[in-house]
């Protein structure tokens, strides 16, 4: 708090900021208007002057003083404490200038977020007017501020080396052929399963399978078991996964373990998580596509456990580390080659048996 | 064999075949579904599924019957059996099955009115009903309700510890029956067995 009033950027995010900004500016200079240009040229002034401060203020202060300046609160978390002071609540208080006197209203429940599920989300760093116009900060917000376009994922990520890994084209490309972009506008966004305010990598990363599969298949059931948000979108019914999918035996046991996109989505092996979703009639059926060693869910699900565990693993097979036993998929190859040698005996020892017993009578 | 022997009641004999043939489906739809292969189908896998439930949950009653049945009749006596002097029992009934039986020489423990089984059938019996099938229908309801395995067992799951140890022990019942069924074979002539198992008498 304290260097909130003194500095625009907590020193060690400082640069990182700049990063963000600029990139940001750079990269949509032709698709809006970089309308925080003129801000940024102002950050730049009062910060450089902060740093003269710093700079002067090392040469008095000792080193391990600076050292707990580290665990300071982020400069981005005291901006946003502005815009989550309403709507990181059901209700919020303004002082209305015309009545005179400070007024409680509900907040629309949409436009609330959980400020920790925020930082612990990929774009924590980031502070809302990042995203969103610096004008938010008047209240009441002006109308035309519902007009402004927002960032979409390839506007700042679209070849930009530092995510090659993710390969962002490459779910770009998967996405416009996929059921959603296609047979929808323009208004079907990546945002549409990725929150802008809580999207946290989970797959890559995992160290509970359970969970990321839980997190993966609440992005498909925050519109297909949902009704308001899927006829957001289309005048259709919504029919409900749990009837449509009753051919599983053991649903619960198949939605808790496996993804939506197992079945729905094409693997690719350029992608970790595959995007390209498919028409409900090209979905995967077949048990035996998942249940047998050649199992589709090693190329999807188990993609990045099995690429990193499979040399670890030794006696069991990689994905034994997993909480879940897929029938047919989960062999064991020792185990396979004892009991092989067991049966090959006990036959053996049959034959001949049964041979001297012909040859005795 | 000139006295004939009543040594399988009535219900013996229909617990016997309701057990032989769920046995035998099970191992045929447990094969099938351990190493299922879209190529060489032995059954279709949702069939295979459905058929290892039901005649997994039929075994578990067919079981009781037998529990039952021995605890409530005389044929319960027939597995009694005293450890004092097991060894030596079963090195005579082995040598007799790898040696003596060849020679013509005389059973070691031939059927009576109060021995059904010679030591080695006694103790593989007792192995395969009191050992080997509870463990097997024990691990095989837990995988039909996957929430009630332990979660983890020492950073392995639990689930693929049961999994795996149905997997085991169903291997070892396999092995039992085809033994069994050969052992059978032994008996007057080569059928007898089978047919005392359907009439009932020695
Ligand atoms: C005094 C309370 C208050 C503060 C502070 C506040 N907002 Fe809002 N905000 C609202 C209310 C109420 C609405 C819904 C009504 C409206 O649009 O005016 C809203 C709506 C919004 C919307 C959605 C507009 C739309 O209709 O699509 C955005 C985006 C937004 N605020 C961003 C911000 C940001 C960013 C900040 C911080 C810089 C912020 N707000 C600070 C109360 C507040
Ligand atoms: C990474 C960019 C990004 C950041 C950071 C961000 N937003 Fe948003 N926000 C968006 C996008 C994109 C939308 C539009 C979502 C959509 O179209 O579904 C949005 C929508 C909103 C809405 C309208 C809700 C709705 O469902 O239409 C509000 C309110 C809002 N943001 C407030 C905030 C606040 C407050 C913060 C800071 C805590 C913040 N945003 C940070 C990108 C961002
Ligand atoms: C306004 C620019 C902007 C937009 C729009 C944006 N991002 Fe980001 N994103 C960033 C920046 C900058 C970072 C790095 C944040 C950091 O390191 O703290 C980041 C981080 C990430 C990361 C995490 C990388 C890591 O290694 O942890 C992922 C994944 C990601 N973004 C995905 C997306 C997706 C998907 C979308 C669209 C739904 C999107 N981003 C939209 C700028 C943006
Ligand atoms: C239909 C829903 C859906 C849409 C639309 C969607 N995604 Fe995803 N995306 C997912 C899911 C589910 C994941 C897996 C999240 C996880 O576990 O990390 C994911 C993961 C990702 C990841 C992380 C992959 C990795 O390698 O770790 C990136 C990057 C990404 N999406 C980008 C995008 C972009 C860019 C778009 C728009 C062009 C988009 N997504 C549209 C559902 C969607
Ligand atoms: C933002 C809401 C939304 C999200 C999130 C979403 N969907 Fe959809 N989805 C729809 C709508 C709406 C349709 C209907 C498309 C149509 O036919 O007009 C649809 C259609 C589908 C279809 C095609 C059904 C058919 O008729 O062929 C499949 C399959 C599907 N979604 C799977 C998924 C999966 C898997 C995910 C998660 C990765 C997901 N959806 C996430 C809204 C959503
Ligand atoms: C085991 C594979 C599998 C899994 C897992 C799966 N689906 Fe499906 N899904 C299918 C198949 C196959 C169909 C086509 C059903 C049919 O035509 O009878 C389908 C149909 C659908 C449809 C179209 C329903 C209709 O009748 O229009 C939607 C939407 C859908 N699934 C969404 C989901 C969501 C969301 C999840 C995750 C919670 C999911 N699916 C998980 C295989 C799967
Ligand atoms: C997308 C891959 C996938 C497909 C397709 C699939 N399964 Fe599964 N199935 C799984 C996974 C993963 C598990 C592991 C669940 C667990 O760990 O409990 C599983 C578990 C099971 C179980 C054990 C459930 C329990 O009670 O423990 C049965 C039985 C089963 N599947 C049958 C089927 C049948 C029958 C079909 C076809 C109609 C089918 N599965 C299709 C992935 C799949
Ligand atoms: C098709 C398969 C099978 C055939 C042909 C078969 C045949 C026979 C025959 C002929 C007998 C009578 C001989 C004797 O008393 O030793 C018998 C007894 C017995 N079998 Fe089987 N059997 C089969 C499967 C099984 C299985 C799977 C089990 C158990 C898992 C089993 C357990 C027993 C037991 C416990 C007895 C003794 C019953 C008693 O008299 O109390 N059998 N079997």
């Amino acid at each position: 708090m304290r260097s909130g009033c003194f500095f625009h950027f907590h020193p060690f995010l400082f640069f990182k900021d700049y990063y963000h900004k600029l990139n940001k500016c750079l990269i949509n200079i032709n698709y809006i208007k970089c309308r925080r240009f003129k801000n940024l040229i102002q950050y730049m002034k009062t910060d450089l002057k902060n740093i003269l401060i710093i700079v002067t203020g090392l040469l008095f202060l000792s080193l391990p003083t600076l050292a707990q300046d580290d665990t300071e609160i982020p400069a981005n978390v005291i901006q946003n404490q502005k815009c989550f002071k309403c709507h990181g609540d059901k209700f919020y208080s303004f002082f209305n200038e015309s009545q005179g006197k400070q007024v409680k209203e509900r907040m629309n429940p949409y436009f609330v977020f959980d400020s920790a599920t925020f930082y612990s989300s990929n774009h924590k760093s980031f502070i809302c007017t990042d995203c969103h116009s610096s004008d938010y900060s008047n209240f009441p917000h002006d109308g035309n501020l519902r007009m402004e376009a927002k960032f979409l994922c390839m506007d700042c990520h679209g070849g930009d080396d530092t995510y090659a890994k993710f390969n962002f084209e490459g779910v770009d490309n998967e996405f416009h052929q996929s059921v959603h972009s296609s047979r929808h506008d323009e208004s079907f966004t990546c945002w549409m399963c990725h929150n802008p305010h809580t999207y946290k990598i989970s797959a890559r990363n995992t160290e509970n399978l359970t969970l990321t599969i839980a997190y993966d298949n609440a992005i498909c059931l925050n519109c297909h078991a949902d009704i308001d948000n899927y006829q957001m979108l289309t005048e259709k019914e919504n029919p409900n996964v749990l009837e449509t999918h009753d051919w599983l035996p053991n649903q619960k046991a198949h939605f808790a373990n496996v993804r939506c996109i197992e079945c729905h989505a094409q693997t690719n092996d350029s992608l970790l998580v595959a995007h390209l979703i498919l028409p409900k009639d090209k979905a995967v059926k077949k048990c035996v596509q998942c249940h047998q060693s050649n199992s589709i869910l090693m190329a999807s699900l188990y993609k990045f456990q099995s690429l990193e565990r499979r040399n670890k693993a030794g006696f069991f097979n990689a994905s034994l580390m997993n909480d879940s036993y897929v029938i047919g998929a989960n062999r064991n190859i020792y185990l396979n080659i004892i009991s092989l040698v067991i049966f090959g005996f006990i036959i053996m020892g049959i034959a001949v048996h049964s041979v001297i017993r012909i040859l005795k009578k | 064999m000139s006295e004939r022997l009543y040594l399988y009641p009535v219900w013996v004999r229909l617990w016997h075949w309701t057990n032989a043939i769920l046995c035998l489906l099970l191992i045929v739809s447990g094969v099938s579904l351990q190493y299922s292969n879209p190529e060489y189908p032995i059954i279709r896998f949702d069939i295979a599924v459905s058929m290892h439930n039901i005649a997994g949950i039929l075994l578990t009653l067919s079981y009781f019957v037998f529990v039952i049945g021995n605890l409530t009749t005389s044929n319960g006596r027939y597995y009694k059996t005293q450890l004092n002097g097991l060894f030596e029992s079963l090195k005579k009934q082995f040598i007799y099955y790898t040696i003596g039986i060849f020679t013509h020489a005389e059973k070691p423990y031939p059927v009576t009115k109060d021995r059904k089984f010679n030591p080695l059938q006694k103790v593989s019996y007792l192995a395969a009903m009191y050992f080997f099938l509870p463990l097997i229908f024990i691990t095989g309801w837990g995988l039909l309700f996957p929430e009630t395995n332990l979660t983890n067992v020492f950073g392995i799951s639990g689930l693929h510890l049961t999994a795996l140890l149905h997997g085991i022990i169903g291997f070892f019942i396999s092995v039992f029956m085809f033994v069994h069924i050969y052992f059978c074979t032994i008996g007057t002539t080569t059928l007898s067995n089978f047919k005392s198992m359907f009439n009932g008498w020695h």
